[in-house]
Protein backbone atom coordinates (compact mmCIF):
# COMPACT_ATOMS: atom_id res chain seq x y z
CA UNK A 1 0.00 0.00 0.00
CA UNK A 2 1.08 3.56 -0.67
CA UNK A 3 0.79 5.86 2.33
CA UNK A 4 1.80 8.87 0.25
CA UNK A 5 -1.58 8.80 -1.53
CA UNK A 6 -3.56 9.31 1.68
CA UNK A 7 -3.50 13.07 1.14
CA UNK A 8 -3.30 14.16 -2.46
CA UNK A 9 -4.05 17.17 -4.63
CA UNK A 10 -7.39 16.81 -6.37
CA UNK A 11 -8.03 17.90 -9.94
CA UNK A 12 -11.75 17.36 -10.63
CA UNK A 13 -11.75 18.92 -14.10
CA UNK A 14 -14.65 20.62 -15.86
CA UNK A 15 -16.84 17.56 -16.45
CA UNK A 16 -17.05 16.81 -12.74
CA UNK A 17 -18.53 20.26 -12.17
CA UNK A 18 -21.21 19.62 -14.80
CA UNK A 19 -22.60 16.42 -16.27
CA UNK A 20 -20.25 14.31 -14.16
CA UNK A 21 -21.12 15.97 -10.86
CA UNK A 22 -22.26 12.66 -9.35
CA UNK A 23 -18.73 11.33 -9.93
CA UNK A 24 -17.23 14.28 -8.04
CA UNK A 25 -19.73 13.87 -5.24
CA UNK A 26 -19.21 10.11 -4.91
CA UNK A 27 -15.42 10.37 -5.19
CA UNK A 28 -15.26 12.89 -2.34
CA UNK A 29 -17.72 10.84 -0.26
CA UNK A 30 -15.80 7.59 -0.75
CA UNK A 31 -12.52 9.31 0.06
CA UNK A 32 -13.98 10.64 3.29
CA UNK A 33 -15.45 7.26 4.22
CA UNK A 34 -12.05 5.67 3.65
CA UNK A 35 -10.18 8.32 5.63
CA UNK A 36 -8.42 9.72 2.57
CA UNK A 37 -7.96 13.45 2.05
CA UNK A 38 -8.43 15.39 -1.16
CA UNK A 39 -7.23 18.98 -1.46
CA UNK A 40 -8.64 20.65 -4.55
CA UNK A 41 -6.16 22.53 -6.72
CA UNK A 42 -6.45 26.31 -6.36
CA UNK A 43 -7.66 28.10 -9.47
CA UNK A 44 -7.28 25.07 -11.73
CA UNK A 45 -7.99 25.33 -15.45
CA UNK A 46 -9.54 23.11 -18.09
CA UNK A 47 -7.14 20.47 -19.46
CA UNK A 48 -8.23 21.18 -23.02
CA UNK A 49 -10.16 17.91 -23.14
CA UNK A 50 -10.08 16.38 -26.62
CA UNK A 51 -10.41 19.66 -28.52
CA UNK A 52 -7.45 21.96 -27.90
CA UNK A 53 -4.86 19.45 -29.13
CA UNK A 54 -6.47 19.55 -32.56
CA UNK A 55 -5.68 23.27 -32.74
CA UNK A 56 -2.36 23.40 -30.89
CA UNK A 57 -1.05 20.31 -29.04
CA UNK A 58 1.69 22.28 -27.28
CA UNK A 59 -0.85 24.71 -25.90
CA UNK A 60 -2.74 21.69 -24.56
CA UNK A 61 0.45 20.52 -22.88
CA UNK A 62 0.80 23.92 -21.23
CA UNK A 63 -2.77 23.77 -19.88
CA UNK A 64 -1.99 20.58 -17.98
CA UNK A 65 1.48 21.80 -17.03
CA UNK A 66 -0.12 24.80 -15.35
CA UNK A 67 -2.26 22.49 -13.21
CA UNK A 68 0.79 20.44 -12.30
CA UNK A 69 2.63 23.68 -11.39
CA UNK A 70 -0.24 24.60 -9.06
CA UNK A 71 -0.05 21.19 -7.36
CA UNK A 72 3.70 21.62 -6.89
CA UNK A 73 3.27 25.13 -5.50
CA UNK A 74 0.69 23.79 -3.03
CA UNK A 75 3.32 21.34 -1.81
CA UNK A 76 1.95 18.16 -3.36
CA UNK A 77 3.90 15.43 -5.11
CA UNK A 78 0.75 13.64 -6.32
CA UNK A 79 -2.34 14.86 -8.08
CA UNK A 80 -5.42 12.65 -8.48
CA UNK A 81 -7.71 13.08 -11.49
CA UNK A 82 -10.86 10.89 -11.68
CA UNK A 83 -11.69 11.86 -15.28
CA UNK A 84 -9.97 9.79 -17.97
CA UNK A 85 -9.54 12.84 -20.20
CA UNK A 86 -7.91 14.94 -17.46
CA UNK A 87 -5.82 11.99 -16.28
CA UNK A 88 -4.68 11.28 -19.83
CA UNK A 89 -3.78 14.92 -20.49
CA UNK A 90 -1.81 15.32 -17.26
CA UNK A 91 0.12 12.14 -18.03
CA UNK A 92 0.72 13.26 -21.59
CA UNK A 93 1.99 16.66 -20.45
CA UNK A 94 4.39 14.92 -18.08
CA UNK A 95 5.65 12.76 -20.95
CA UNK A 96 5.93 15.62 -23.44
CA UNK A 97 7.77 17.89 -21.04
CA UNK A 98 10.29 15.11 -20.41
CA UNK A 99 10.73 14.19 -24.05
CA UNK A 100 9.86 17.08 -26.33
CA UNK A 101 12.01 20.24 -26.17
CA UNK A 102 9.41 22.10 -28.25
CA UNK A 103 6.73 21.50 -25.63
CA UNK A 104 9.13 22.57 -22.88
CA UNK A 105 9.90 25.81 -24.72
CA UNK A 106 6.21 26.65 -25.19
CA UNK A 107 5.52 25.81 -21.54
CA UNK A 108 8.37 28.08 -20.38
CA UNK A 109 7.18 30.93 -22.61
CA UNK A 110 3.50 30.73 -21.67
CA UNK A 111 4.24 30.24 -17.97
CA UNK A 112 6.41 33.36 -17.96
CA UNK A 113 3.71 35.27 -19.80
CA UNK A 114 1.10 34.09 -17.28
CA UNK A 115 3.39 35.03 -14.40
CA UNK A 116 3.99 31.68 -12.72
CA UNK A 117 6.88 29.27 -12.41
CA UNK A 118 7.04 26.76 -15.25
CA UNK A 119 6.39 23.15 -14.32
CA UNK A 120 9.33 20.80 -14.86
CA UNK A 121 8.70 17.12 -15.43
CA UNK A 122 9.19 14.66 -12.60
CA UNK A 123 7.93 16.88 -9.79
CA UNK A 124 4.30 15.73 -9.49
CA UNK A 125 2.94 12.23 -10.15
CA UNK A 126 -0.52 11.91 -11.68
CA UNK A 127 -2.82 9.12 -10.54
CA UNK A 128 -6.38 8.09 -11.35
CA UNK A 129 -9.13 7.59 -8.76
CA UNK A 130 -8.70 3.85 -9.31
CA UNK A 131 -4.98 4.03 -8.41
CA UNK A 132 -5.80 6.18 -5.41
CA UNK A 133 -8.16 3.65 -3.80
CA UNK A 134 -6.48 0.49 -5.03
CA UNK A 135 -3.01 1.53 -3.90
CA UNK A 136 -3.97 3.22 -0.64
CA UNK A 137 -6.71 0.97 0.70
CA UNK A 138 -6.45 -2.12 -1.52
CA UNK A 139 -8.81 -5.06 -1.76
CA UNK A 140 -8.14 -6.37 1.74
CA UNK A 141 -8.59 -2.92 3.25
CA UNK A 142 -11.87 -2.54 1.41
CA UNK A 143 -13.20 -5.94 2.44
CA UNK A 144 -12.96 -5.09 6.12
CA UNK A 145 -14.74 -1.77 5.57
CA UNK A 146 -17.68 -3.11 3.54
CA UNK A 147 -20.95 -2.67 5.42
CA UNK A 148 -23.35 -3.46 2.61
CA UNK A 149 -21.92 -6.07 0.28
CA UNK A 150 -22.53 -5.86 -3.46
CA UNK A 151 -22.92 -9.66 -3.38
CA UNK A 152 -24.91 -10.98 -6.29
CA UNK A 153 -24.68 -7.77 -8.30
CA UNK A 154 -23.35 -8.63 -11.76
CA UNK A 155 -21.17 -5.83 -13.09
CA UNK A 156 -19.42 -5.19 -16.40
CA UNK A 157 -16.51 -2.83 -15.82
CA UNK A 158 -16.03 -0.30 -18.59
CA UNK A 159 -12.74 1.61 -18.63
CA UNK A 160 -13.03 3.42 -21.96
CA UNK A 161 -10.21 4.05 -24.36
CA UNK A 162 -8.21 6.84 -22.68
CA UNK A 163 -7.36 5.18 -19.37
CA UNK A 164 -4.65 3.05 -20.95
CA UNK A 165 -3.75 4.74 -24.24
CA UNK A 166 -1.23 5.57 -25.54
CA UNK A 167 0.80 3.07 -23.53
CA UNK A 168 4.02 5.10 -23.51
CA UNK A 169 2.56 7.85 -21.28
CA UNK A 170 1.75 5.29 -18.56
CA UNK A 171 5.21 3.92 -17.65
CA UNK A 172 3.93 2.57 -14.31
CA UNK A 173 1.46 0.22 -15.99
CA UNK A 174 2.25 -3.30 -17.30
CA UNK A 175 4.84 -3.86 -14.57
CA UNK A 176 3.55 -7.26 -13.51
CA UNK A 177 1.75 -8.25 -10.34
CA UNK A 178 0.06 -5.33 -8.62
CA UNK A 179 0.29 -2.97 -11.57
CA UNK A 180 -2.46 -2.06 -13.98
CA UNK A 181 -2.63 -3.69 -17.41
CA UNK A 182 -3.05 -1.63 -20.55
CA UNK A 183 -4.30 -4.62 -22.53
CA UNK A 184 -6.79 -5.80 -19.96
CA UNK A 185 -7.24 -3.31 -17.12
CA UNK A 186 -8.49 -4.78 -13.86
CA UNK A 187 -8.24 -2.23 -11.02
CA UNK A 188 -11.99 -1.48 -11.10
CA UNK A 189 -12.76 -5.20 -11.28
CA UNK A 190 -10.50 -5.80 -8.27
CA UNK A 191 -12.09 -3.07 -6.14
CA UNK A 192 -15.71 -3.94 -6.93
CA UNK A 193 -15.04 -7.66 -6.46
CA UNK A 194 -13.57 -6.82 -3.05
CA UNK A 195 -16.86 -5.05 -2.28
CA UNK A 196 -18.66 -8.31 -3.09
CA UNK A 197 -19.73 -7.75 -6.71
CA UNK A 198 -19.64 -10.42 -9.37
CA UNK A 199 -17.58 -8.87 -12.17
CA UNK A 200 -18.46 -10.47 -15.49
CA UNK A 201 -15.98 -11.05 -18.30
CA UNK A 202 -16.56 -8.07 -20.60
CA UNK A 203 -14.64 -8.10 -23.89
CA UNK A 204 -15.32 -4.43 -24.71
CA UNK A 205 -13.96 -2.95 -21.47
CA UNK A 206 -11.53 -0.65 -23.31
CA UNK A 207 -13.45 -0.25 -26.57
CA UNK A 208 -14.35 3.17 -27.97
CA UNK A 209 -17.71 4.67 -26.92
CA UNK A 210 -17.69 7.23 -29.74
CA UNK A 211 -17.38 10.06 -27.24
CA UNK A 212 -15.16 12.13 -29.52
CA UNK A 213 -17.78 12.40 -32.22
CA UNK A 214 -20.92 12.38 -30.17
CA UNK A 215 -21.87 15.78 -31.59
CA UNK A 216 -20.50 15.51 -35.11
CA UNK A 217 -21.74 11.98 -35.76
CA UNK A 218 -24.33 11.06 -33.15
CA UNK A 219 -25.64 8.04 -35.00
CA UNK A 220 -22.29 6.27 -34.94
CA UNK A 221 -21.92 7.08 -31.24
CA UNK A 222 -25.38 5.70 -30.54
CA UNK A 223 -24.61 2.47 -32.41
CA UNK A 224 -21.27 2.07 -30.62
CA UNK A 225 -22.89 2.62 -27.23
CA UNK A 226 -25.79 0.31 -28.06
CA UNK A 227 -23.27 -2.40 -28.88
CA UNK A 228 -21.48 -1.78 -25.56
CA UNK A 229 -24.80 -2.06 -23.73
CA UNK A 230 -26.09 -5.17 -25.52
CA UNK A 231 -22.71 -6.87 -25.13
CA UNK A 232 -22.74 -6.13 -21.39
CA UNK A 233 -26.21 -7.66 -21.19
CA UNK A 234 -25.06 -10.68 -23.20
CA UNK A 235 -22.29 -11.08 -20.64
CA UNK A 236 -24.93 -11.25 -17.92
CA UNK A 237 -24.34 -7.79 -16.44
CA UNK A 238 -27.05 -5.83 -14.65
CA UNK A 239 -24.80 -2.80 -14.21
CA UNK A 240 -22.02 -1.17 -16.21
CA UNK A 241 -19.54 0.45 -13.84
CA UNK A 242 -17.73 3.50 -15.21
CA UNK A 243 -14.69 5.52 -14.16
CA UNK A 244 -14.90 8.42 -16.63
CA UNK A 245 -17.55 11.15 -16.82
CA UNK A 246 -17.43 11.34 -20.63
CA UNK A 247 -17.93 7.60 -21.05
CA UNK A 248 -20.60 7.59 -18.36
CA UNK A 249 -22.60 10.44 -19.88
CA UNK A 250 -22.21 8.95 -23.35
CA UNK A 251 -23.53 5.58 -22.19
CA UNK A 252 -26.47 7.19 -20.43
CA UNK A 253 -27.41 9.60 -23.23
CA UNK A 254 -27.08 7.13 -26.05
CA UNK A 255 -28.97 4.46 -24.12
CA UNK A 256 -31.93 6.84 -24.21
CA UNK A 257 -31.23 7.83 -27.83
CA UNK A 258 -30.94 4.20 -28.96
CA UNK A 259 -34.43 3.58 -27.67
CA UNK A 260 -35.88 6.76 -29.18
CA UNK A 261 -34.12 6.74 -32.54
CA UNK A 262 -33.35 3.08 -33.18
CA UNK A 263 -36.16 1.52 -31.14
CA UNK A 264 -33.61 -0.60 -29.26
CA UNK A 265 -34.25 -0.77 -25.53
CA UNK A 266 -31.62 -1.99 -23.10
CA UNK A 267 -32.07 -2.33 -19.38
CA UNK A 268 -28.51 -2.49 -18.04
CA UNK A 269 -27.90 0.31 -15.49
CA UNK A 270 -24.94 2.67 -15.54
CA UNK A 271 -23.25 3.71 -12.29
CA UNK A 272 -19.89 5.21 -11.39
CA UNK A 273 -17.63 2.75 -9.59
CA UNK A 274 -17.37 5.29 -6.77
CA UNK A 275 -21.16 5.22 -6.36
CA UNK A 276 -21.08 1.44 -6.08
CA UNK A 277 -18.14 1.50 -3.65
CA UNK A 278 -19.83 4.23 -1.63
CA UNK A 279 -23.01 2.22 -1.20
CA UNK A 280 -20.94 -0.83 -0.27
CA UNK A 281 -19.28 1.31 2.39
CA UNK A 282 -22.72 2.10 3.81
CA UNK A 283 -23.31 5.51 2.22
CA UNK A 284 -26.79 6.44 1.05
CA UNK A 285 -27.76 6.70 -2.62
CA UNK A 286 -28.24 10.43 -2.20
CA UNK A 287 -24.81 10.84 -0.66
CA UNK A 288 -23.17 9.30 -3.73
CA UNK A 289 -25.42 11.18 -6.16
CA UNK A 290 -27.42 8.34 -7.69
CA UNK A 291 -30.31 10.78 -8.13
CA UNK A 292 -28.12 12.81 -10.50
CA UNK A 293 -27.71 9.92 -12.94
CA UNK A 294 -29.83 9.73 -16.07
CA UNK A 295 -29.80 5.96 -15.83
CA UNK A 296 -32.44 5.13 -13.21
CA UNK A 297 -31.07 2.30 -11.11
CA UNK A 298 -33.40 2.84 -8.15
CA UNK A 299 -35.48 -0.33 -8.63
CA UNK A 300 -32.39 -2.48 -8.94
CA UNK A 301 -30.73 -0.85 -5.93
CA UNK A 302 -33.89 -1.22 -3.85
CA UNK A 303 -34.18 -4.88 -4.80
CA UNK A 304 -30.54 -5.38 -3.74
CA UNK A 305 -30.99 -3.22 -0.63
CA UNK A 306 -28.19 -0.93 -1.66
CA UNK A 307 -27.93 2.70 -0.57
CA UNK B 1 -13.31 -2.02 -73.26
CA UNK B 2 -15.52 -2.69 -70.29
CA UNK B 3 -14.55 -1.01 -67.05
CA UNK B 4 -13.04 -3.33 -64.47
CA UNK B 5 -15.57 -4.13 -61.79
CA UNK B 6 -14.70 -3.81 -58.15
CA UNK B 7 -15.93 -6.72 -56.10
CA UNK B 8 -19.26 -6.15 -54.42
CA UNK B 9 -18.81 -4.67 -50.98
CA UNK B 10 -18.91 -7.40 -48.41
CA UNK B 11 -22.18 -7.17 -46.46
CA UNK B 12 -20.41 -7.23 -43.13
CA UNK B 13 -23.46 -6.57 -41.00
CA UNK B 14 -25.21 -9.50 -42.63
CA UNK B 15 -22.20 -11.72 -42.02
CA UNK B 16 -22.19 -10.71 -38.35
CA UNK B 17 -25.91 -11.42 -38.04
CA UNK B 18 -25.45 -14.76 -39.81
CA UNK B 19 -22.66 -15.66 -37.44
CA UNK B 20 -24.81 -14.89 -34.44
CA UNK B 21 -27.66 -16.94 -35.88
CA UNK B 22 -25.38 -19.80 -36.84
CA UNK B 23 -24.21 -20.24 -33.28
CA UNK B 24 -21.72 -22.98 -32.69
CA UNK B 25 -22.75 -25.53 -35.29
CA UNK B 26 -19.15 -25.46 -36.51
CA UNK B 27 -16.83 -23.79 -34.02
CA UNK B 28 -13.81 -23.93 -36.31
CA UNK B 29 -15.73 -22.24 -39.10
CA UNK B 30 -17.13 -19.62 -36.73
CA UNK B 31 -13.61 -18.85 -35.50
CA UNK B 32 -12.36 -18.41 -39.05
CA UNK B 33 -15.32 -16.20 -39.92
CA UNK B 34 -14.72 -13.97 -36.89
CA UNK B 35 -11.14 -13.35 -37.97
CA UNK B 36 -12.15 -12.93 -41.62
CA UNK B 37 -14.73 -10.28 -40.75
CA UNK B 38 -12.17 -8.39 -38.69
CA UNK B 39 -9.66 -8.54 -41.55
CA UNK B 40 -12.16 -7.30 -44.13
CA UNK B 41 -13.19 -4.37 -41.93
CA UNK B 42 -9.60 -3.22 -41.37
CA UNK B 43 -8.61 -3.90 -44.99
CA UNK B 44 -11.22 -1.36 -46.04
CA UNK B 45 -9.72 1.24 -43.71
CA UNK B 46 -6.24 0.59 -45.06
CA UNK B 47 -7.49 0.73 -48.67
CA UNK B 48 -9.34 3.97 -48.00
CA UNK B 49 -6.04 5.52 -46.94
CA UNK B 50 -4.53 4.51 -50.26
CA UNK B 51 -2.39 1.68 -48.92
CA UNK B 52 -2.12 -1.98 -49.87
CA UNK B 53 -3.38 -4.22 -47.06
CA UNK B 54 -0.57 -6.30 -45.65
CA UNK B 55 -0.54 -10.07 -46.03
CA UNK B 56 1.89 -10.37 -43.12
CA UNK B 57 0.98 -11.74 -39.72
CA UNK B 58 1.73 -10.47 -36.24
CA UNK B 59 1.81 -12.97 -33.39
CA UNK B 60 0.44 -15.43 -35.93
CA UNK B 61 -2.57 -13.39 -37.01
CA UNK B 62 -3.08 -11.23 -40.12
CA UNK B 63 -5.78 -9.28 -38.26
CA UNK B 64 -3.19 -8.01 -35.77
CA UNK B 65 -0.77 -7.12 -38.57
CA UNK B 66 -3.51 -5.20 -40.36
CA UNK B 67 -4.36 -3.32 -37.16
CA UNK B 68 -0.72 -2.31 -36.78
CA UNK B 69 -0.66 -1.19 -40.40
CA UNK B 70 -3.79 0.90 -39.84
CA UNK B 71 -2.26 2.52 -36.77
CA UNK B 72 0.97 3.55 -38.53
CA UNK B 73 0.85 7.35 -38.59
CA UNK B 74 -2.66 7.23 -37.09
CA UNK B 75 -2.18 6.63 -33.35
CA UNK B 76 -5.88 7.02 -32.54
CA UNK B 77 -6.47 3.85 -34.55
CA UNK B 78 -4.97 2.01 -31.60
CA UNK B 79 -8.33 2.50 -29.88
CA UNK B 80 -9.35 -0.69 -31.71
CA UNK B 81 -6.21 -2.67 -30.83
CA UNK B 82 -7.77 -4.44 -27.86
CA UNK B 83 -10.95 -5.18 -29.82
CA UNK B 84 -8.80 -6.96 -32.40
CA UNK B 85 -7.00 -8.87 -29.68
CA UNK B 86 -10.32 -9.83 -28.09
CA UNK B 87 -11.48 -11.10 -31.48
CA UNK B 88 -8.35 -13.23 -31.74
CA UNK B 89 -8.86 -14.44 -28.17
CA UNK B 90 -12.45 -15.52 -28.86
CA UNK B 91 -11.40 -17.24 -32.11
CA UNK B 92 -8.68 -19.07 -30.17
CA UNK B 93 -11.16 -20.20 -27.53
CA UNK B 94 -13.45 -21.59 -30.23
CA UNK B 95 -10.60 -23.42 -31.94
CA UNK B 96 -9.14 -24.84 -28.76
CA UNK B 97 -12.41 -25.77 -27.05
CA UNK B 98 -15.04 -26.36 -29.77
CA UNK B 99 -16.87 -28.72 -27.39
CA UNK B 100 -17.10 -26.18 -24.58
CA UNK B 101 -20.63 -25.57 -23.23
CA UNK B 102 -19.95 -21.82 -23.54
CA UNK B 103 -18.96 -22.10 -27.21
CA UNK B 104 -22.25 -20.67 -28.48
CA UNK B 105 -21.92 -17.69 -26.17
CA UNK B 106 -18.35 -17.18 -27.30
CA UNK B 107 -19.47 -16.99 -30.93
CA UNK B 108 -22.09 -14.44 -29.98
CA UNK B 109 -19.67 -12.30 -27.98
CA UNK B 110 -17.10 -12.57 -30.77
CA UNK B 111 -19.72 -11.32 -33.24
CA UNK B 112 -20.47 -8.38 -30.95
CA UNK B 113 -16.78 -7.50 -30.79
CA UNK B 114 -16.63 -7.69 -34.60
CA UNK B 115 -19.62 -5.38 -34.79
CA UNK B 116 -17.90 -2.89 -32.50
CA UNK B 117 -14.83 -2.95 -34.71
CA UNK B 118 -17.01 -2.32 -37.75
CA UNK B 119 -18.80 0.60 -36.07
CA UNK B 120 -15.54 2.09 -34.83
CA UNK B 121 -14.06 2.07 -38.31
CA UNK B 122 -17.30 3.41 -39.72
CA UNK B 123 -16.84 6.43 -37.44
CA UNK B 124 -13.13 6.79 -38.28
CA UNK B 125 -13.84 6.84 -42.00
CA UNK B 126 -16.64 9.32 -41.68
CA UNK B 127 -14.63 11.71 -39.51
CA UNK B 128 -11.66 11.41 -41.88
CA UNK B 129 -13.93 12.17 -44.83
CA UNK B 130 -13.11 8.83 -46.37
CA UNK B 131 -16.63 7.51 -46.64
CA UNK B 132 -19.70 6.67 -44.67
CA UNK B 133 -18.87 3.08 -44.01
CA UNK B 134 -15.91 0.84 -44.51
CA UNK B 135 -17.71 -0.97 -47.30
CA UNK B 136 -18.36 2.35 -49.01
CA UNK B 137 -14.98 3.98 -48.48
CA UNK B 138 -14.75 7.06 -50.66
CA UNK B 139 -11.63 6.18 -52.72
CA UNK B 140 -13.15 2.83 -53.63
CA UNK B 141 -16.45 4.36 -54.65
CA UNK B 142 -14.72 7.22 -56.47
CA UNK B 143 -12.70 4.75 -58.49
CA UNK B 144 -15.84 2.81 -59.25
CA UNK B 145 -17.70 5.96 -60.33
CA UNK B 146 -14.84 6.89 -62.64
CA UNK B 147 -15.06 3.46 -64.21
CA UNK B 148 -11.57 2.53 -63.12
Amino acid sequence: MTESYRRVAYYPGCALEGTGHAYDRSTRAVGKALGLELVELDNWNCCGAMEVKNVDPKLQTYLSARNLAIAEKMGFSTVMAPCNGCYHNLKKAEYDLANDPGSTAVNERLSAKAGHAAYRSGKVATIHALDWIKQTIGEEGLKVRVKNSLAGLRIANYYGCMYTRPRHIFPEKDKGTGSESTAKPHFMDDLLAAAGAECVEYPLKTACCGGAHTLSDSDTSTKLVLNLLTTAEACGAEVIATECPTCHTGLEMHQVRAEKVLGKKTSVKILYFTQLLGMALGLSRRRVGVQENLSDASALLTARRLG
Amino acid sequence: MAAAQLPEPVPIEERIEALMAQGVADAERSAAELLAIGEVVIERFVLARGLVPTEATHEGFRLLALQRQGAAGEPSFNACRESCRELVYHANLLRLEPWHPEAGRRVRLGAMIARHLMLFIDGKLEIAGLGEFCCAARPLRAAEAAGA
